[in-house]
């Protein structure tokens, strides 16, 4: 039908991204100088920060960047070029970084400006849209965020941040992240696992029972719209009073407030996307697979599990991405009711206004969520080929 | 079936409504959840005052998420637009991985505590249902009808308003529903950054280890979201016709 | 009368349509035939600008169909395609609507039109006109797509594979109407189609294409004693052209004077047709009686073989 119009000269995305991306460093702060963690910044522009070398190499890197942006129609050098351009402003925040703290100082604190952010979500815009117009293959794209990660973890860990505003946050509460991100993990992994655990056998059961699936799923739905923080706090009633009532379940760590109630309601949240996509991934296998195991002497049960369930796999597992998802970001309120995770920094940098505080826990809350998405959409991608 | 649903609906919408006017009609209700003679309703602002205030910080971030939205599912699914169709359909789904919490946290240090940095974040998360469903809709329109469209003489502009638009109009709409519905239960984690509404209630509660204030808070919201979803439901079948696509 | 003239559509490299040329008479049926991608749907969208040709260009009854906005143009002529393409969310009346309410006609002169529509496509108003497409059969949805076409008095209709979705009953009866209707109305139509004997059997002219060219444009007959091209042969079919020239012919046409005692054919029955009933009953002539009773002539199995031959 409508083919797509050739590509103009100049690539529109690119004049966007390079027009905000200029607008940006012209007129907004690179970093701010801040006096102390909670006192707003005294903005400092890229070329007031850098030594001049290095603010020269970085123009011309981004100067590069931009203007293949604009002009360069290969998809593998553009991304190329937004990589490139993401190292140099990283780089160059951490060279202000060192350039702006005073030696032996940890009052000060040097915290990325609008600049460095605008520049960064142009050039993660210019990498994204590069990616997916190469659109590769679901195990590269795999390895391509683990080798991301592992290159971010390598600076964080040779301390190439080590002056900019969150690292110091991360400094002063280093043991306390550690323990608030493995309970982070816990908590979303572990409630995903109860809800696998029970709403896979549901939803096998509303697939045979189809007089069962309006009322299960209905109820499921009507639960999906209780907000979070809101279910989280009824439990803590209910619970509470288990607690109170029955002792070995206050030693079981079944109490109102703390991980229970936090536990429960990711629970319950993740059981409609699995129960739907059970039902759903079942309804999908056709009939006469079934048919011909049966006709091969297959019992009942044997159909289930090497037949339909196989077949459904691709689809239940799109239930288990958006479940972990989901439990990844609702984790966060958890810490509201003391249940923990990287969402106690979020709020407690809230309750502080301390930024760099909220960024401490969010962008590691941003980080996991995006990379479960990307592993098991991979995933599904590979099961879905499989069986093609 | 239906009858019982009307019943249901109705009963909602007078539990809802009964509350938010005479609250102290429940306080025996909530009494036996608090201890040491804490006051069973909340007492420190007028519930009516504050769902209502909920409700519209809630429509105003979805009416503007709404129109950008659309606009936007509009814009790349012209010939025109088409060179950010890939771009933006990639960042629906990053966009989804973020948490709302993360989007309201991000928020504050650029507007500040209040309505503003809640109205940012719902604004924000709730264009991302839209957007893609729009994106959707429009493109799933059979291409049979949009080349009928063309060839029986629609303008561009025609074929968009009385062809796209109708067959991608029960999507966006339940875009639209699923935004809402997320966004009253975004808007009381808004609490936590001074916004007004409902979950200054619950906060209170969890401050004050007041069960009462956090049930009657969190029951208020899911009743709230709840109606919002069926009742926009139930005006969009009244008004559209049904459409089958296959 | 559509004029085609070297008319060409090139994407990159690859070209579509390579310079065809081609004139359709007023009030007529031309079927164009090819493969797939023989260019031969290219050439049709190209005629109501669907698609915009790289080179020549189309004169609809001398007028250049450049010289107004695609759209506008559009609005002129029916245009009907395969799985009919109906407004799902619009009733029966409202699709059949569609052209003459971009032209502005009146309310009430679109009302009488619609009627005037469903009468002629046996479509009962009172059931149908309020129906949504789904609720309809595939004929019936069809039939509307036909309706829909013919809504604004279009003196040109463009037909892309109309009864490729059609099961072969629904598609033969389909096929009639469209004859009758063709007559009735007297409009100029340009159908595209990959089956052959669809093609002669409405094609007063039919058109070969293959690979983007036309190879020979003619009278079906003559495309079966003449062939351009061993394609043309290949495409009209070798092992039964003599069946096929045989159904060209009408028992009417071939009757010869006289009478006998066989048995009784229509006088709009093919050749083929009474070739095969004779065959049947084991007969070697046959009567021609029209449907009034009044014998027409005869036909014998010798007389009927001799038109087989080119």
């Amino acid at each position: 039908m409508t083919r797509a119009p050739p590509r103009s000269r100049v690539d529109p995305l690119g004049a966007v991204l390079v027009a905000a991306g200029a607008a940006a460093v012209l007129f907004l702060p690179f970093v701010l100088l801040k006096a102390n963690r909670i006192l707003p910044g005294d903005p400092r522009s890229f070329a007031q920060v850098l030594p001049p070398w290095a603010a020269l190499g970085c123009t011309a890197l981004l100067g590069v960047t931009g203007v293949g942006a604009l002009w360069i129609a290969s998809a593998r050098a553009r991304l190329a070029l937004a990589l490139g351009g993401v190292v140099a402003v990283a780089l160059a925040a951490a060279a202000a970084g060192d350039a702006l703290t005073p030696p032996g100082d940890s009052v000060v604190r040097i915290a990325p400006g609008g600049a460095f952010w605008v520049l960064l979500v142009c050039l993660g815009l210019l990498a994204t849209d590069a990616a997916t117009r190469l659109k590769p293959k679901p195990a590269l794209r795999v390895l391509f965020l683990a080798g991301s990660l592992a290159v971010a973890g390598l600076a964080l860990a040779h301390g190439i941040f080590d002056h900019l505003s969150v690292m110091r946050e991360y400094a002063v509460n280093a043991a306390r992240f550690a323990h608030e991100a493995r309970r982070h993990l816990a908590l979303a992994f572990g409630s995903l696992a109860a809800a696998a655990l029970v709403g896979l056998p549901l939803g096998v059961l509303c697939h045979r029972l189809p007089r069962l699936r309006p009322g299960v799923l209905a109820t499921l739905n009507v639960i999906q719209t209780i907000p979070a923080i809101a279910l989280f706090g009824i439990l803590m009633a209910p619970l509470g009073a288990l607690a109170a009532a029955v002792p070995f379940a206050d030693r079981l760590g079944i109490r109102g407030v703390g991980a229970a109630p936090a536990v429960v309601a990711l629970f319950l949240y993740s059981l409609l996307p699995i129960v739907a996509n059970t039902v759903a991934g079942l309804k999908r296998v056709s009939r006469a697979a079934v048919e011909a195991a049966h006709g091969m002497g297959m019992t009942g049960w044997q159909v289930l599990t090497k037949v339909e369930l196989i077949l459904a796999l691709p689809v239940i597992l799109t239930g288990v991405r958006v479940v972990l998802v989901q439990n990844i970001g609702m984790v966060t309120v958890a810490a509201l009711i003391g249940g923990g995770g990287l969402g106690a920094f979020v709020f407690q940098g809230i309750g502080q206004t301390a930024i760099d505080l909220v960024l401490l826990g969010a962008i590691p809350i941003v980080t996991l969520a995006f990379s479960a998405a990307l592993v098991l959409d991979a995933l599904v991608e590979i099961l879905d080929r499989v069986k093609a | 079936m239906p009858r019982a649903v009307t019943v249901l609906r109705l009963a909602a919408l007078a539990l809802l409504v009964g509350f938010l006017v005479t609250p102290q009609s429940f306080a025996p209700l909530f009494a036996p959840l608090t201890q040491y003679g804490a006051p069973p309703i909340y007492d420190q602002g007028n519930l009516l005052t504050l769902a209502l205030a909920q409700l519209a910080t809630v429509c105003l971030a979805a009416v503007a998420s709404s129109i950008v939205a659309v606009a936007l599912g509009i814009l790349v699914t012209r010939p025109s637009g088409a060179q950010f169709l890939p771009l933006s359909r990639t960042l629906v789904n990053i966009g989804q991985t973020f948490p709302p919490v993360a989007v309201l946290a991000v928020a504050v240090p650029l507007v500040g505590f209040g309505e503003k940095p809640t109205l940012i974040a719902l604004f924000a998360y709730g264009l991302l249902p839209i957007f893609e469903n729009t994106l959707v809709g429009l493109r799933t329109c059979p291409p049979a009808v949009l080349e009928a469209a063309s060839g029986m003489g629609m303008s561009a502009r025609q074929r968009l308003l009385s062809v796209e638009l109708p067959l991608a109009m029960p999507l966006i709409l339940e875009g639209i529903r699923l935004s809402l519905v997320i966004n009253v239960g975004t808007a009381t984690i808004g609490s936590t950054v001074a916004a007004k509404g409902l979950g200054e209630v619950i906060i209170a509660g969890l401050l004050s280890s007041n069960t009462a204030f956090i049930l009657q808070g969190g029951l208020l919201t899911g009743l709230m979201a709840i109606l919002l979803y069926d009742g926009l439901a139930t005006l969009e079948r009244r008004l559209l016709r049904p459409v089958t696509l296959d | 009368m559509i004029t085609v003239e070297n008319l060409s559509k090139r994407y990159g490299n690859t070209t579509v349509v390579d310079g065809v040329s081609l004139t359709v008479e007023r009030n007529s049926i031309t079927a164009i035939v090819g493969t797939s991608g023989s260019g031969k749907s290219t050439l049709l969208r190209m005629i109501n600008r669907l698609v915009e040709p790289s080179s020549g260009r189309v004169l609809i009854d001398g007028r250049d169909t450049r010289d107004e906005p695609a759209y506008l143009l559009r609005r002129h002529i029916g245009y009907v395609i395969q799985g009919n393409g109906l407004f799902p969310h619009r009733t029966v009346a409202e699709n059949i609507a569609t052209v003459p309410r971009l032209l502005g006609w009146e309310a009430r002169r679109i009302e009488a039109r619609v009627a005037e529509l469903l009468e002629v496509f046996a479509l009962d108003p009172a059931s149908y006109a309020h129906a949504l497409p789904h609720q309809l059969s595939g004929g019936q949805q069809q039939r509307v797509g036909v309706a829909r076409a013919l809504a604004a008095e279009p003196m040109v209709l463009l037909m892309d594979e109309p009864f490729g979705a059609l099961d072969p009953i629904i598609r033969a009866k389909a096929q009639d109407d469209l004859l009758d209707i063709q007559r009735r109305f007297g409009m100029t139509v340009v159908l595209v189609t990959h089956d052959m004997d669809e093609a002669f059997r409405l094609g007063t002219q039919v058109a070969v294409m293959s690979g983007g060219r036309l190879l020979q444009y003619d009278r079906p007959a003559v495309l079966l004693t003449q062939p351009a091209d061993p394609f043309v042969a290949r495409m009209t079919g070798l092992a039964d052209r003599a069946m096929r020239l045989l159904s060209l012919v009408t028992a009417g046409e071939a009757a010869l004077p006289g009478t006998c005692d066989g048995p009784a054919v229509p006088p709009t029955a093919t050749l083929r047709e009474v070739l095969s009933e004779l065959l049947w009953r084991g007969a070697d002539s046959a009567r021609v009686v029209d449907a009034e009773g009044r014998v027409r002539g005869q036909l014998t199995v010798g007389a009927i073989l001799a038109r087989g031959r080119p």
